[in-house]
């Protein structure tokens, strides 16, 4: 979930709704007057507020630009999570990012903490998205950041009432899952900005949950629960998940490699698929690690 | 250490505005306004003067505009107000 850089009552107030994760924006919500202030208080409420098992993100000013560095250097000094790249273009971005975060790690003795999710936002960084996903070993995800790209590929977004609902993202949406999976890393949409238009809201997560994305960034507190009630398995997937990965175990135990679970025959991509479900549960709170 | 007219903060909930300005006499003069000073004014006070005195600031007059921040609020909006109104960097150490 977004969450401006700027703005401390939001800042101190976000995690009560319980996101999976938080990102404290210093790039496009923090005027150009304010990237300063907003600078400080994003270290300070990362060195004091307690967030948690929430995963914290920080999203900083590029690096090209006279905040980017100096973002870098605050947020690392104090500990955070993830560092989002925005408007990441090639691979050689991500490995400057590193090299400055490697530069801050050294100094504070904890090389390796701080991970590197990029925003993929035009048209060359759709092209080179394999790229970017493997550019660093930091790389946890990739995230579509969809006006920028839209702008730069000179298509409109399209509206819900359209028969041509996200046609303009279709193959930006497919590479980036694609380059995710394949670099064995987190596939992220981009948000959906229209509060008012929920039923809209929920089509788009189930669309991009059915193209194979990890997760959807998320504006308000309100787009939390329909995002976790598209994701969350179902109690009948749950259950056939959990029959396969006993009956591999037993396969296992007996050294076969083939099973069959009712009349079906079960193999790795099924067992994987299965494995998803139930770390999907897990995370979802259906099911508890220690019951299975 | 010279200082300029700066300020740092806002008037939203969870905010606290910091006005720093040239000292009058000599020391640090804290004027807080709060929407909990009964219960807080005492801590507010205390984290303005440790964030300034801790970057060097011994004298000054500040005043200061509490919507319920938190300390790491507060730690936050007088270090900003303090980089503007002195020009240092605080990130250099």
């Amino acid at each position: 979930m977004f969450v401006p850089g700027n703005n401390p009552g939001m800042m101190q107030d976000a995690f009560i709704y319980g996101p999976d994760s938080i990102m404290l924006d210093l790039e496009d919500s923090v005027t150009m007057a304010e990237k300063d202030t907003a600078r400080l208080l994003v270290h300070n409420a990362l060195k004091t507020i307690d967030y948690g098992k929430t995963e914290m993100v920080v999203r900083i000013n590029p690096l090209s630009t006279p905040y980017g560095k100096k973002d870098v250097e605050a947020v690392v000094k104090a500990g955070v999570h993830v560092i989002r790249m925005p408007k990441t273009e090639t691979a050689e971005e991500v490995k400057e990012l590193e090299q400055e975060i490697i530069k801050i790690e050294t100094e504070l003795g904890c090389v390796g903490r701080t991970q590197i999710m990029a925003a993929i936002e035009s048209t060359l960084g759709v092209i080179n998205a394999y790229a970017i996903a493997t550019a660093s070993k930091r790389m946890m995800g990739i995230a579509l950041g969809a006006e920028d790209y839209c702008a730069n590929l000179k298509a409109q977004r399209t509206s819900g009432d359209s028969p041509n609902f996200g046609m303009e993202l279709l193959m930006a949406r497919q590479t980036i899952v694609t380059a995710a999976r394949a670099a064995g890393i987190d596939a992220l949409d981009t948000v959906f900005s229209n509060l008012n238009d929920m039923d809209t809201f929920k089509r788009e997560v189930e669309m991009i949950k059915a193209m194979g994305f990890d997760g959807k960034s998320i504006i308000n507190p309100r787009q939390i629960e329909v995002v976790n009630e598209v994701f969350a398995p179902k109690e009948k997937d749950i259950q056939k998940a959990l029959t396969i990965l006993a009956a591999i175990k037993e396969a296992e135990q007996r050294g076969s490699g083939v099973i069959a679970v009712n009349g079906k025959m079960v193999d790795r991509p099924v067992v994987i698929r299965a494995q998803r479900t139930i770390d999907l549960a897990i995370a979802s709170g259906i099911i508890n690690k220690e019951d299975i | 250490m010279e200082v300029k007219n700066a300020a740092a903060g806002t008037l939203e909930s969870g905010d606290i505005l910091i006005q720093i300005a040239p000292a009058q006499q000599a020391g640090l003069h804290i004027d807080l306004d709060s929407t909990v000073a009964y219960q807080f004014g005492a801590q507010i006070k205390k984290v303005i003067t440790e964030t300034l005195t801790g970057l060097g600031l011994e004298n000054a007059d500040v005043k200061a505009t509490d919507k319920g921040a938190l300390d790491c609020t507060i730690r936050a909006r007088a270090t900003a107000a303090f980089v503007r109104a002195t020009g240092k960097d605080v990130w250099a150490d």
